[in-house]
């Protein structure tokens, strides 16, 4: 299998380097130079792109999150004007349309408390993906910035910091994360929070792997030896050809802090109602399992399709950018 | 050998330790008064609060706490609940046995489904089968487990109660007990179906992966040309080294669940260490949060060990493998 990552990088060093002694003596050729070569045709990522797009799984995945997305940030525009608001709770409205199955003015039917499910399922997910994405961005921070100091210095930095991950590996999940929540306080901010500190360890080992697998290559020697600064290399050499692990990670985690949230909101240690979330949907509809199963249905459904869309996004931006990961 | 196990046994320690921190300081900073936690809200003389401050060493500097803490666990005192007054040791003693139970029942039907499903995914590549396995793993996956839960609660406790006029119905609650109506052990399908779900879809994945890329070993290409058939091949020769990786997964997938299903508990109100954690995190008793968190991280660590150091004698590669990180 040949290495997309490597080649270009490298023969650009090279490139880079003899420029740089003949020419002006100088470590680094005028920045000019790397136009040439982002003109060309077929890029790593022009390639990725190409192979993402014969993946039908990975293309309704994105199609999915498109509309999921589309709905979520659109819907103060429609949503509470058709199928009425998603918090309001009144007595009038309670007596009136309290657990209506589905029908034609309420697609998904109605709550306990009469208000509409499809308009709660629509502002559930502004919360899953904001959490999902929030939590996962803090896990990337500090995961590659623990991971680059853990894999660029190797030795004692090495060792503590890995041995830290070992801890919060330790750790049962879901209970680390509820713990964390009963010191932190219940609520949105938190919850997302809670996700994001928990997940840099798995980031972390990654981006610590691949580091390692590149920070050997003759192109890193080179470029230290003509002066180039440790931020420098990481930024310029072995950022770029360690990235894409962290892509596929971060989309597949993506959907596991959707999961989480949704959990803790099910447990009542997450998002607190009236707010609406799936989880905490979930939760209410615990006591209506019997009368009123629609009232589970839906949120089940919004919570399987999206954590699916990004594990199949996953699965395919692992493909297309050739990342070989464990199963 | 031993070298790779006295290291591997080493490693442990440091994990203790930072896990014990951890905990303690979460306790530390928790928002809430540990006094009013033990007595509840009523006034007291400052000379009483003294007592049970000293009682509980609440009067001593952190890190003096954090000694006499980790001194006790050593010694296997894991603390008096502030609530019921009790040992913790006993309260997570009553609860454990039933974690255990649901644990190998959710691994029994992880080892059966998932690896019978790899295989015939593995065997059949591309097939209708084959399809089917790969897409409902992916979609196992991404199930939140408290939701397939409330599913199996529905289906075989409502709606075939209703089909069959109340005759045929599954336990949707509980853990059994004298007053039921049945059995103990089918109170145990459904949370083991519930808690087994996305680890098995896991194992066939591994399975399936492992042997696709063992199949294609030059070794399993000598033994066809040498004659072998088909199932001579994948019995014999493809299976055994595949299936080392699946086992290893199992073997971690066991400490996990024996760590308490928290979701799968409190959704099926089985009284196992994880409903008994969770409680105890909402009502803020500490004592009870942290004992059952080190017991539970205790059991994960050594059973990683245990899978460690047996994957080690399997594959002689992990143990001359130098740094085996």
């Amino acid at each position: 299998m040949p290495d997309h990552d490597h080649i270009p990088h490298e023969a650009r060093d090279r490139q880079e380097t003899l420029d740089a002694i003949r020419e002006t003596g100088q470590p680094y050729p005028p920045s000019e130079e790397f136009e040439l070569h982002a003109a060309d045709s077929r890029t790593l990522w022009g390639d990725a792109l190409r192979r993402m797009l014969k993946n039908k799984l990975a293309v309704a995945a994105i199609v999915w999150l498109a509309i999921m997305v589309l709905l979520a940030v659109t819907a103060d525009l429609w949503v509470p004007q058709t199928f009425g608001s998603p918090t309001k709770i009144d007595t009038a409205t309670i007596v009136k349309q309290r657990l209506i199955p589905p029908s034609a003015a309420h697609p998904f039917g109605t709550d306990d408390l009469g208000r509409d499910i499809f308009a709660r399922v629509v502002y559930g997910a502004r919360i899953s993906l904001a959490v999902g994405i929030l939590a996962t961005a803090i896990s990337i921070v500090i995961g590659l910035m623990l991971g680059a100091l853990s894999g660029y210095y190797g030795g004692l930095i090495d060792s503590a910091i890995m041995r830290l991950a070992d801890v919060f590996f330790a750790f049962p999940y879901i209970l680390f994360v509820v713990a964390l929540i009963a010191v932190l306080g219940k609520g949105f901010i938190n919850v997302f929070i809670a996700i994001g500190i928990l997940g840099w360890a798995s980031i972390a080992r990654v981006f610590r792997s691949s580091i390692l697998s590149v920070k050997e290559n003759d192109y890193v020697d080179a470029a230290r030896a003509l002066g180039a600064s440790d931020v420098r290399i990481m930024a310029r050499h072995i950022m770029p050809n360690a990235v894409a692990p962290i892509i596929v990670y971060s989309t597949m985690s993506i959907g596991g802090a959707i999961l989480t949230e949704a959990a803790l909101s099910f447990l009542g240690m997450g998002v607190q109602p009236p707010t609406p979330a799936w989880g905490l949907m979930l939760n209410d509809a615990q006591n209506f399992m019997e009368t009123a199963p629609w009232m589970m249905i839906w949120p089940g459904l919004a919570i399987l399709t999206t954590v699916l869309a990004f594990v199949l996004l996953g699965d395919g931006l692992r493909d297309a950018l050739d990342v070989k990961m464990k199963d | 050998m031993l070298k790779y196990i006295a290291r591997r046994v080493l490693q442990v320690i440091p994990v203790f330790i930072g896990v014990t921190l951890v905990l303690f300081l979460l306790q530390a900073v928790v928002p809430g008064d540990p006094v009013k936690m033990i007595t509840g809200e009523r006034a007291m003389s400052p000379a009483l609060r003294l007592q049970i401050m000293k009682a509980n060493n609440l009067d001593k500097p952190l890190p003096v706490q954090y000694v006499i803490y980790v001194n006790k666990l050593l010694h296997g005192d894991l603390g008096t609940s502030y609530q019921r007054g009790r040992a913790v040791r006993d309260m997570l003693g009553e609860k454990y046995p039933y974690t255990v139970r649901l644990a190998f029942a959710a691994i029994i039907i992880e080892i059966i489904v998932g690896i019978a499903a790899g295989i015939i995914s593995a065997v059949k590549q591309y097939s209708f089968l084959d399809v089917l396995v790969t897409l409902s793993t992916s979609v196992l996956v991404s199930v939140p487990v408290f939701w397939l839960g409330m599913l199996l609660q529905v289906f075989f406790g409502i709606v075939l109660k209703q089909w069959t006029g109340g005759q045929m119905y599954m336990p949707i609650s509980g853990a059994g007990g004298l007053s039921s109506d049945f059995p103990d052990w089918v109170y145990l399908v459904l949370p083991a179906i519930t808690l087994a779900s996305v680890s098995t879809a896991y194992a066939a994945r591994i399975m399936r992966s492992q042997l696709l890329e063992i199949m294609g070993a030059d070794y399993i290409r000598t033994a066809r040309a040498k004659g072998l058939t088909s199932q001579g091949v994948i019995w014999k020769h493809a299976l055994k080294n595949a299936l080392i990786p699946v086992v290893t997964f199992i073997g971690l997938d066991l400490g996990a669940m024996l760590s308490g299903a928290i979701l799968t508990e409190t959704v099926f109100n089985y009284p196992g260490i994880g409903l008994e954690i969770y409680l105890a995190i909402g009502r803020r008793d500490w004592p009870v949060v942290m004992g059952g968190v080190v017991l539970v991280v205790v059991v994960v660590m050594v059973i990683n060990l245990i899978v460690d150091v047996s994957y080690a004698f399997l594959d002689p590669r992990i143990r001359y493998g130098g740094a085996a990180e």
